[in-house]
């Protein structure tokens, strides 16, 4: 048997009120990775946090920690620490006493408790801040004294809840990093509950998108981007044109998508779909090309092209985000700017484009239902 | 001069004006008056004097009094803690706050005397209890609850209790919760989280509570002079008979001071010990960690 830290074996949680928070879910997190539980609020992640830290009971299914059922042990006694969301500081204490209490409670020799806090303190580089008060600390020191609160006691997991969504984007990205750097020092099992899938992106080695309660999608941030299995992680996870229709014509590996929207579109057939089949097709923004001249028509690498008018353009320095009007529908594209203001035509608003992209970098989705082709508006 | 604290100023010159003409005013004839000697038919007279304070401080009977008024009020406050912290986080957690806050405050509807003379017919001799208790047969004899310093206290308490329930409540009310998680989380049990996060955390409703119940406790004329009979008198008491029964004004004025000198003594030791204690113990930290720095 492999050695997982967390396993979550037919979890679900039914609130009072009936309402069905998490359902069925059956997890497993290895020993020492960054795992991130992804989804838009109330779909769950947060409970499953809360049960996994034990402030929530399953109302059925099984949690093990190292291999030992611990649904029913209570909070104090899992090995087991939380990052809240708004850091909970005890306010009548000082920041080496928030990061001394669980060794003190441990009736810790007091030598010792020293030596230990000092180490954390070293880790979340809070020199000079040991006497202050929770109210004195800017927003990124209060992080840090939870983490050192949380790391202190050597816990076998980390959970963190939206640890930095208190926090303004710059910050945000500097203690992802210094999160990604304490992890790799301590080694532990990191689960992180987020809702930013740019921050479980850069910084998990899998993740699990959820929905309503389920889990939809577990990989790594590749897989998951890549080959979303549904409309709602292809939506979620980035930005996305999506084509519904009927399979018209297949070709070797390749398909011949009839859609309303916009017309055929070939695609590459990475599993096995018959004739007359409605399917649902992803196709990232970024794989989008966008130009004012025709592109040279090439049957072999099945070219799909389209015209369009430019809607509306976004521009973010790096790259543009442009949505064209294509027919009666609109599609995004993303062009990266390596060479903006030198050689590359300027396209503007209402400028007439052609939009074109290889069958290949489409990816059917695997189950079908909730995609609208025309919803980019 | 700063242009927004003049308003304040000026608002405030009523309350600051109706404090001094009835609180600061009398307190200073009182000071006075206790410094004077006693009028024949009541009154005072000169010369100045300090019979009065002398008188009562040889008296035994006085420090008796004084010990029996503290203790009375101390086990008040301290049953009133007990009892007030439960229901006050009940209240704070619960989802009918507003119905069981007026709940607490509904007795004060009701006349402080017609309160303490319902106690009368709930404890006395033919009252409820001994009724009760004869009736089920665990008693032959009716039994003296009247008239005791335990019946001062237990009456003290109940009128007292929404004193004490009114600012924890508002405490807890504002306490996060998470804090509590927090604490279980990082291995304390139910009871350690409490004890360790929650209480230090409403400390401010807590010392509000404290005072609010123990300085009028301290004070208590009506209760003790209807239910404590001469076992359960206190100070209150004894302040008033020094003033009708003996006439002697400058007595019962020395009284009071006394009383008001325990109280605000109280009150500035309490303060400065929890001044004293932070520092110290900010002060203790950093200490540790500059010898340990330098190791």
């Amino acid at each position: 048997m492999k050695d997982y830290s967390v396993k979550l074996s037919g979890v679900t949680k039914v609130f009072e009120d009936e309402f069905t928070a998490v359902d069925k879910v059956f997890l497993s997190i290895e020993q020492g990775e960054f795992f991130s539980l992804l989804g838009p609020s109330g779909c769950g992640k947060t409970t499953i946090l809360r049960m996994i830290a034990g402030f929530e009971e399953p109302t059925s299914g099984v949690i093990f920690l190292n291999g030992r059922d611990i649904s029913k042990t209570p909070p104090h006694k899992r090995e087991v620490n939380t990052i809240f969301q708004n850091y909970a500081l005890f306010p009548h204490l000082t920041v080496f006493e928030n990061i001394a209490f669980s060794l003190r409670l441990r009736k810790k020799a007091e030598r010792e408790v020293k030596n230990e806090v000092g180490k954390m303190v070293e880790l979340s580089r809070l020199f000079g801040q040991e006497n202050k008060y929770p109210h004195q600390l800017s927003g990124g020191q209060k992080q840090r004294v939870a983490i050192a609160r949380a790391l202190v006691n050597k816990p076998s997991v980390l959970l963190l809840d939206e640890p930095l969504a208190a926090l303004d984007a710059k910050l945000r990205q500097h203690m992802l990093v210094e999160l990604d750097n304490i992890h790799d020092e301590v080694g532990i099992t990191f689960i992180y509950v987020t809702h930013d899938q740019n921050e479980a992106m850069s910084i998990s080695d899998h993740l699990a998108v959820m929905n309503e309660g389920k889990i939809v999608q577990k990989g790594d941030p590749i897989e998951v981007y890549e080959s979303p299995r549904n409309a709602f992680v292809a939506n979620f996870i980035g930005e996305t044109n999506f084509f519904v229709g009927e399979v018209a014509k297949t070709e070797g590996e390749y398909l011949l998508l009839r859609t309303t929207a916009f017309g055929d579109i070939w695609c590459y057939m990475d599993r096995e779909v018959a004739e007359g089949t409605r399917i649902e097709v992803s196709l990232r923004p970024e794989k989008v090309k966008i130009s004012k001249s025709r592109p040279r028509g090439d049957h072999k690498l099945r070219l799909n092209i389209l015209e369009g008018t430019v809607d509306e353009t976004i521009y973010l320095g790096n790259h543009t985000k442009y949505t064209v009007q294509t027919r009666e529908s609109y599609m995004k594209s993303f062009k990266q700017h390596a060479r903006y203001l030198l050689d590359e035509e300027i396209i503007e608003w209402k400028d007439r484009v052609y939009l074109w992209w290889f069958a290949d970098d489409s990816y059917l989705l695997q189950e079908t239902g909730g995609a609208r082709s025309d919803e980019q508006k | 001069m700063n242009r927004s604290s003049l308003p304040g100023i000026v608002y405030s010159l009523p309350g600051i004006a109706w404090l001094s003409f009835f609180f600061l005013i009398p307190y200073i004839i009182i000071i006075i008056y206790s410094f004077l000697t006693p009028g024949i038919y009541g009154g005072v007279t000169l010369p100045f004097s300090l019979e009065s304070y002398t008188r009562m401080l040889t008296s035994p009977g006085y420090w008796e009094l004084l010990w029996q008024t503290v203790w009375i009020s101390v086990m008040a406050t301290v049953i009133c803690l007990g009892l007030s912290l439960p229901v006050a986080y009940y209240i704070a957690t619960s989802k009918r706050k507003n119905l069981l806050l007026t709940l607490v405050v509904i007795p004060f509807w009701t006349n402080f005397l017609v309160r303490i003379f319902a106690w009368m017919l709930v404890l006395g001799r033919t009252g409820l209890v001994n009724s009760f208790l004869l009736w089920t047969g665990l008693i032959e004899q009716p039994l003296q609850l009247m008239y005791r310093p335990a019946t001062v206290i237990v009456v003290i308490v109940y009128m007292y209790l929404p004193y004490m329930i009114l600012p924890l409540y508002s405490s807890i009310e504002k306490f996060d919760f998470t804090l509590l998680e927090a604490g279980m989380d990082l291995g304390a049990n139910r009871n350690e989280a409490i004890l360790k996060v929650l209480i230090p955390s409403i400390k401010g409703g807590i010392i509000a509570g404290v005072i609010l119940v123990f300085i009028p406790a301290l004070g208590s004329y009506a209760i003790p002079d209807l239910v404590g009979g001469t076992e359960g008198a206190m100070l209150g008491n004894l302040i008033a008979k020094q003033l009708t029964v003996a006439r002697n004004w400058p007595s019962s004025s020395a009284i009071s001071m006394i009383f008001l000198l325990i109280s605000t003594l109280g009150l500035l030791v309490y303060l400065r010990m929890n001044a004293i204690q932070a520092r110290v113990r900010r002060f203790r930290v950093r200490e540790d960690y500059m010898k340990e720095q330098e190791q």
